[in-house]
């Protein structure tokens, strides 16, 4: 991130899902655990103690396996679920602290959600979804037309304006639930594994839309997911929950180079690290034999092909024109070996 | 072991005084409040006189284009229409037309009274558990208590006549349409409440935008109900004086007319069948474009 805006921060975020939340909250804030909590008092532990701080501008992930309280989580900042104790704050103003009508009034301009299963209104056709955010709003039927088509056409779904969503298939539907999110233009837009349900060459499309779309509109986007890959491809920066708790924050290169517990080692350790490394991450001092610059942002896997088709065994790394160093062969193989290869023994990426 | 073979009720005498002060109770109660009951259901007797009138007035030609052209409308199905048609050139050749004009206007009117009231409370329902668990028990008193004991009340309050044959219609009639209004809307999916609630829908905009919409086949299905269980009704109606095919059928089961009987049942089954099957098809074209379908 080039600056350090923060759009979205969670603070001390608690939630207690049970009779009397309030009463075992103390407990939670003393370290009791998820299990002691459910065998000692039969509440169940949704969040504990979450701190997140959320950059203006980036594509935030919150990754967890289910159970995590990832959907919990995300449907605290517009607060579809009360907390038990802590604090979110969106640019400066206490979301806790709104009345119903500024509630309504955040939720309608300053953030909008993608479902994971659509949850687009059945009687209505596309175009009438598209604008359900601005239905809602009471904005002019003209102004609403314009806004809707606009967006829907961005989707790549114009023409299909007058179809009724089960008309669609599941990624179209997605894009209809991706235009109607977008068509309020809140700068907030939180998507609770909003591509989940669709199959994996429809994921990656929809991925690609949501990147391609991200690069002009710089919107603070909050993703939930379960699949790894998924979030190293499109997370700027990415926080992982466990039992309700965040276990690791940071960017993609840095969990996948210092998984922060077991936890997260096992969850990385499936992934194609070759096209998640950036040069950046193994480059040392030094000068390379060959002649070959490549940028530092360069994943291992598109380095590898350069220095193969050029037959070298090494490059020059730059950033912003500036040589910072030398990258091998051999440190690209080190860093994408797999971490619980035991027969080397040592952890070369480190 | 006499206090074992018979149970010891509270004594003749005291249940005398009982049912004597209940009695004398209601009577008071309908002498001095009567009068006012009456003229608040004035404006609905005049309704129901208006459109029985109109029924019969119009020629009937008129009558059966009309309800052709509204099983055309419901339906879309020249079967329907064609149905329709002849069952009722046989009901006016038969000698019924009148009759069957005064029960159409009877049910049409208690149809109406029952949406305006049961839709309203199935919704109150579906947003209270706590009104659901009054309103509940109130319709298994309603659908299962005998006609005949809330007629008594009604005719002492209102006499004989149309109003309260149309309130012992509606009282028996409105059940299944607050049942199904209020399933309904609890049935709508939580995933799409969410989502309307996420785009800041106000509690209106929902109810209206989102709940009544998708709750529509089962409010459909609940005013199909109604109508069904109103022309069950027909026949208890006539007995406190409400016009129309249940007279005959009445006369007929106090006199051993087989035929006359015959008749106007069958009189009633078709205007069931015509009214069921119509408002079905049109609950089920409601639905239609939203079950998929056409797949692109």
């Amino acid at each position: 991130m080039s600056n350090n805006e923060i759009k979205v921060e969670i603070k001390n975020l608690y939630k207690i899902f049970g009779r009397n939340p309030q009463k075992h909250l103390e407990k939670a804030q003393n370290g009791m655990g998820k299990s002691e909590l459910m065998e000692k008092t039969a509440h169940v532990m949704g969040l504990c103690d979450v701190n997140i701080k959320i950059p203006a501008r980036g594509i935030q992930v919150i990754m967890g396996l289910s159970g995590s309280g990832k959907s919990t989580l995300i449907r605290h900042i517009n607060r579809l679920i009360e907390p038990t104790a802590g604090e979110i704050i969106v640019d400066g103003v206490d979301v806790l602290a709104m009345s119903q009508d500024e509630l309504r009034d955040f939720r309608r301009k300053k953030a909008s959600m993608v479902f994971q299963k659509f949850a687009l209104l059945p009687h209505r056709t596309v175009i009438q979804n598209v604008a359900y955010g601005l239905d809602i709003q009471n904005v002019p039927e003209e102004e609403k037309h314009q806004r809707s088509m606009k967006w829907l056409e961005r989707v790549g779904l114009g023409g299909f304006e007058d179809n009724y969503p089960s008309q669609l298939s599941g990624g179209m539907q997605q894009r209809v639930g991706l235009a109607r999110a977008l068509a309020t233009d809140a700068d907030i837009l939180l998507m609770d594994e909003a591509f989940s349900a669709l199959d994996p060459l429809i994921r990656t499309d929809m991925q690609d839309i949501l990147l391609k779309l991200q690069e002009e509109l710089h919107k603070t986007i909050i993703f939930i997911t379960h699949d790894l890959d998924e979030a190293l491809r499109i997370g700027d920066n990415i926080a992982i929950l466990r039992d309700g708790s965040i276990v690791q924050q940071g960017t993609p290169q840095e969990i996948v180079l210092k998984p922060a517990d077991d936890y997260v080692a096992d969850f990385i350790k499936d992934i194609n690290r070759s096209r998640v490394l950036q040069l950046g991450s193994i480059t040392h001092d030094g000068k390379a034999e060959s002649n070959i610059i490549l940028e530092r942002s360069t994943t291992i896997e598109d380095a590898i092909q350069s220095l193969r088709k050029a037959n070298a065994n090494d490059a020059n790394v730059i950033h912003e024109g500036n040589s910072i160093g030398v990258v091998t062969l051999n440190d690209m193989l080190g860093a994408i070996e797999r971490p619980d290869a035991t027969n080397t023994g040592e952890n070369a990426y480190s | 072991m006499d206090f074992l073979t018979t149970f010891p009720d509270i004594g003749r005498q005291n249940l005398r005084d009982i049912k004597k002060s209940v009695d004398a109770t209601f009577k008071d109660f309908s002498r001095s409040y009567g009068e006012g009951i009456e003229d608040f259901f004035y404006p609905l007797l005049k309704f129901l006189v208006f459109f029985e009138k109109l029924l019969i007035n119009t020629p009937w030609p008129i009558i059966i284009a009309v309800l052709a052209g509204l099983a055309w409308l419901g339906s879309r199905n020249w079967k329907l229409v064609t149905g329709t048609i002849i069952s009722f050139i046989i009901i006016g050749a038969l000698g019924m037309w009148k009759d069957t004009m005064a029960t159409l206007a009877i049910i049409s009117v208690a149809t109406l009274v029952c949406i305006a009231v049961g839709i309203p409370f199935g919704i109150w329902m579906a947003k209270s558990d706590r009104m659901q668990s009054i309103i509940t028990p109130v319709l298994d008193i309603m659908q299962t208590i005998p006609s005949f004991v809330y007629l008594i009340p009604v005719v002492m309050l209102l006499g004989l006549g149309k109003v309260p044959g149309l309130l012992a219609v509606c009282v028996y009639a409105l059940p299944p349409l607050v049942r199904l209004t209020n399933l309904g809307i609890r049935l709508v999916d939580r995933e799409i409440l969410e989502a309307a609630d996420a785009f800041g829908a106000n509690p209106r905009q929902k109810l209206f935008g989102v709940q009544i919409p998708l709750a529509l086949p089962n409010i459909f299905a609940g005013i199909n109900q109604t109508i069904m269980m109103a022309l069950a009704m027909v026949v208890i109606a006539s007995m406190i004086g409400v016009k129309g095919l249940g007279v005959p059928v009445l006369q007929a089961v106090q006199n051993q007319y087989l035929a006359l009987g015959l008749m106007n049942g069958l009189a009633i089954v078709a205007l069931a069948i015509i009214f069921d099957r119509v408002s079905q098809q049109y609950g089920k074209r409601l639905q239609k474009h939203r079950e998929g379908g056409h797949h692109e």
